[in-house]
Order: C-alpha cells, then structure tokens, then sequence
C-alpha cells in the first residue's frame, strides 16, 4: 500500500495574524511559518500505518512557493519516504490545489490520500472533499480513527452530534482532525538524514492545470475589536453585573 | 435565476441551522428553493413548505440517502442544480463534508463559511480563525456557498405554504457505507444555539470536575461547552468543543472557566454578546476578550458562583 500525504505551509498557529494597512492581506514577512496543523496528523497517521507494516511508502507533497519545501522537508523527516515539491506562485484556491493533487495521484498511483481537514490560514475545509469528487473515489473527512481492512477503510469521523463511522472502499481520501493521533517530532539525525531524501520538484505549468484564481480578494480588514472589559473582585460582583448591568441572568 | 439550498436533517425533523441558512440564501435571492434528500422524510419536506422564505420544496426520498452519505448526495444535487444560481448550505460538519464535493463536479470554487451576504456574488467571510474578516467575490457562473449558521438569524418556521414538488433520486454510489452513529443525548440545549453556554478548560483539571460545570449549567439552562485542550485530555466529548475547528457559538452569555484563550478557541465564541473569563492566570489572553474577568481559582470561585446565583430570585432561562 502506498500513502499519499498532502501538506500546507501556512503562518505558525501561535502567531498572532496582523492585517496588512492597505488591506491586501495579512503580514507574512519575518512570520513564524509551519505546516499545517492537522496535516502534522496527516502525515504522522500514515508514518504509523507504514511502521505497522500496512504501508510500504508514503509520499509528501506540497504545493506553493519555493520555501513550502520546507513542509515537505519536515515530512520526510518524521518519516515519509520521498516528497513532491509542486512549484506554484500566489494563491491558489481549494479547486485549483484539488485538480493539481489529481494529476499527482494520476502519476503515483497512491491507495491512500490523507490531508488535514482544514488549512488554517484560509479556513476553506475542501480541498481532500474536492479531490475525492474529482477521483471519483470515496470521502472520509474530519477523521478521528482510521482503520486499514483488508479491502476496505474504516474511519470514525468527529461530526457535530458527536462521533460517526463510515467504511469506504479503498482507494480512498481521508481528512485528518486533530485527534487522530499525536505528531512526532523530529530528531536531529533524522532531519539530516532526510537532506538525502528525494524530493522531485515540478512546475505547475507542466501538469496543465489551470489555476487562475475564481474568487477576487476585494479586502483584508480587521474584525471589529471587542471593547475592553473590567475586572471583577469577586463571584458577588460577578453576579451583580450579570443580573443588573449585563441583564443576561 | 433562483439559488437552492440544501436542508439539513434527520430524517423527521429538520436541524434548526437549517432555518439560519434559509435566512442567509434568501438574502441572495428572494426565489428560494429548498432541496430535501432523505429518506421518509416527508415531515421534513412539509415543515420546510411552511417557511415563509421558501418559494419551493424539491423532496428527493429513497434508502441509499438515509445517512447523508456525500457520494449519494452529491450525485442527486447535481442532478437538480442546473437551474440555480448559488447552491447554499450549512458550514456545520454536514455542509462542510458535502458542498466541496459538488462544488468540484461543478468546477465551481467554493465560498466557505460567510457570515455576511453583501451582493449576489460578493461575501464576508472569517479567515485564520476570526482574525481578518475577507471579503470575496465569486467569479463563477454558478456559486456554491456554505453559510456560518450562527451569523444570520433563524427565519420564521410557520406561515408559508411552498408547492412540494418531488424528484427523481440521482445515481447510487457504493464507495462508502454507513455504519454507526454515537450521538450524545442530551436534555440541555444544543451547544450552537443556546442563550448561555459555559464551558471548561485544561484547567478543569480532570473529567470528574466538570460536575461544578454541570451544576450552573443546569442552574442558567446552559450549553457545555470545552476548549480542544480539556477535549484532547479527555475530560468531555468532541462534540462539546468551541472553536476555529470545532463549533462557533454566539450565545447571549459566554462563560469560559479555566480557559486560557488560545487563538483558536477564540475563534469560536469571541462574537458571543457578553464573555465572562474565571481564571487563576491573571494574565491569560481570555481577558482581552472578557467583558467580566475575574482572576479566581475555578474550584472556589464556582462553588461560590452556585451559591450566588440560588440567592437570585429570578434567573432568565
């Protein structure tokens, strides 16, 4: 079996995101970047079905500018075998990242695709949905357990009423969430050691992919702040101001 | 042309975001059309007739759409959307699971999560966890937006009388079978819709100690609700979390307790009309965003917080 992993590169998620003044977009220079948080699951997940023995090769791949490299990096060294560096400039919106990982299952030939659920820079929660329409295969999203049958997967998946399991066949798409599991860091000599993995390098414009943006940014502004608050010296006054300044008691 | 939306439900009832949806697309378009797929769901079909809002109820009902498998869905939607301008839906985990899927197959780049409807093709939208606000115009011919449930009021449920029209069912995929559901029952109100939630934090300290929880939630009619840290220890269930990837609550009064205010759990409740923090960190990022702090140990301070609000004589429920 043979797994592939999509990852994002995306502003650190203990940044505070800054709102550039000509309302653009937010501040990227001299930001703190990672990957993806649940796509770190994305990637562990198919580490440890590898190590079980369920796998024999796991696949990276990212899509963006020359430095998301470093995402790809990061997978092969916490486990991945060889990555995919899908060279492309500017935003590239869910549809256009969906199309271009096709063409990359098309050459790989992956049973699996996992990714994160959601990136959380643009919080759009599509792209694995999109790429299983586009496949024609089936859809395990938000998953929070994933289970290799013989010929089919079963995932739990964390849903608003609480948990729900599907079993799909394989191939198959998975979007990770954060419970799946717990990312492992990596270790030094792992890091080193994974400067010598392969890691192929493709331009966008030679997969054919049109990846012209459909959605205009007309603006990036601020939300409207939240007046600050007082402090309280005790639960009496607590109530008080609940019951008689607030009136939500 | 008219936008469609899709209705969101179990079956017998229709989930109550679906009513908040209805609210969002007819501010997109006054013709509104609302698709019901399920499976003997002819309640559903009836109840959504009577929204005031909707102008027509395509009802789609066989077996293969009992679960809301997305791979049956999608089919049956794409079957039905050639005559509509946007298709609509919920951005709870139903909408989010199901509209990318269409929106692909109709080479159409999605909107996601809006909480504002400024034009026809132009939207607010929330992007890394609530700390810009985005506005997008689609360029697509056909729009597929999903719709933050809470930022737009439930529409009125009685009153209209839509024609009911029914339709054929799309093509029957096998890709995924249903297996199992585990729903938490609950008498208290739902998390995303309720006047008060409180919630609890890694600093609740253990699953047992939600019980202090628990007891002013009963006490105020109130939600739980918990941060991805006191879930991801086990303290409570997923379905309790609020959050940039859990649930978005905008209740009346927000009480958050041993919570420090992560970014991303302000993400979920930072819009709630009024916040109140309980926290033994006075200077933990939750009281940036608290109209009342009080810099308290939670296992003092809610015992007390009982006792005050039985001395009260009325309490708003």
């Amino acid at each position: 079996m043979k797994i592939l992993v999509a990852v994002k590169r995306v502003i650190d998620y203990n940044v505070q995101v800054r709102v550039k003044e000509d309302g653009t977009g937010v501040v990227t220079e001299n930001v703190k970047m990672s990957t993806n948080p649940p796509d770190d699951n994305a990637i562990e997940e198919a580490v440890k079905i590898k190590e079980s023995g369920k796998a024999k090769e796991v696949v990276a791949v990212t899509i963006g500018e020359d430095k998301a490299q470093e995402t790809v990096r990061k997978a092969l060294a916490v486990g991945a075998d060889k990555g995919i560096h899908v060279k492309v400039d500017g935003i590239t919106e869910p549809l256009a990242v969906s199309k271009i990982l096709k063409k990359i299952v098309e050459k790989e030939n992956p049973d699996l695709v996992f990714m994160g659920k959601q990136a959380i820079d643009d919080d759009c929660n599509q792209t694995g949905q999109m790429l299983a329409a586009l496949l024609n295969w089936p859809q395990a999203t938000f998953a929070s357990k994933i289970e290799i049958k013989e010929k089919s997967l079963e995932v739990t998946r964390e849903v608003d009423e609480g948990l729900e399991t599907i079993e799909t066949t394989i191939p198959a798409i998975v979007t990770c969430d954060l419970r799946l599991n717990e990312p492992r860091y990596a270790s030094l000599p792992n890091i080193m050691k994974a400067k010598k993995k392969p890691l192929e390098q493709i331009n966008v414009s030679d997969l054919g992919v049109d990846t012209k943006q459909r959605i205009e940014q007309i603006k990036v502004e601020e939300p409207p702040k939240r007046k600050a608050g007082i402090k309280v010296a005790n639960v009496e006054e607590l109530v008080q101001k609940l019951k008689n300044e607030a009136k939500v008691i | 042309m008219p936008a469609l939306l899709i209705a969101e439900h179990n079956n017998k009832e229709v989930k109550p975001f679906t009513f908040n949806a209805i609210t969002a697309a007819s501010q997109i378009d006054q013709d509104l059309h609302v698709l019901v797929i399920g499976h003997s769901c002819e309640e559903v079909a009836k109840s959504i007739s009577e929204v005031p809002n909707v102008k027509k109820v395509i009802h789609i009902d066989d077996s293969i759409y009992e679960n809301y498998l997305p791979e049956n869905f999608t089919t049956a939607v794409i079957k039905n959307s050639e005559n509509y301008s946007h298709i609509v839906c919920s951005a709870n985990t139903f909408g989010k699971n199901l509209m990318p899927r269409i929106a692909a197959l109709l080479d159409t780049s999605q909107v996601s999560d809006i909480i504002k409807v400024i034009s026809t093709d132009t939207f607010l939208r929330p992007i890394y966890a609530g700390n810009a606000f985005a506005t997008v115009k689609s360029t697509d011919k056909k729009k597929c937006i999903t719709i933050r449930p809470t930022s737009f009021d439930p529409a009125p449920t009685s009153g209209g009388s839509a024609e009911i029209v029914k339709a054929e069912k799309g093509e029957t995929s096998n890709l995924t079978k249903f297996i199992k559901r585990e729903e938490v029952k609950s008498d208290r109100p739902e998390l995303g819709t309720a006047r008060v939630v409180i919630s609890g934090g890694r600093g609740m300290g253990s699953g047992d100690n939600f019980k202090l929880i628990t007891a002013i939630a009963d006490k105020l009619n109130a939600a739980i609700g918990a941060s991805r840290a006191a879930v991801d220890a086990g303290y409570i269930t997923n379905d309790h979390q609020v959050g940039q990837t859990g649930k978005v609550v905008v209740p009346d009064l927000y009480i958050a307790v041993g919570i420090s205010g992560a970014i991303q759990h302000l993400a979920g409740m930072k819009e709630s009309k009024i916040i109140v923090a309980i926290n033994k960190d006075g200077e933990a990022p939750i009281f940036s965003v608290a109209d009342y702090g009080l810099e308290a140990d939670l296992f003092e301070a809610l015992p007390q917080l009982l006792e005050e609000l039985n001395k009260l004589n009325t309490i708003q429920k």
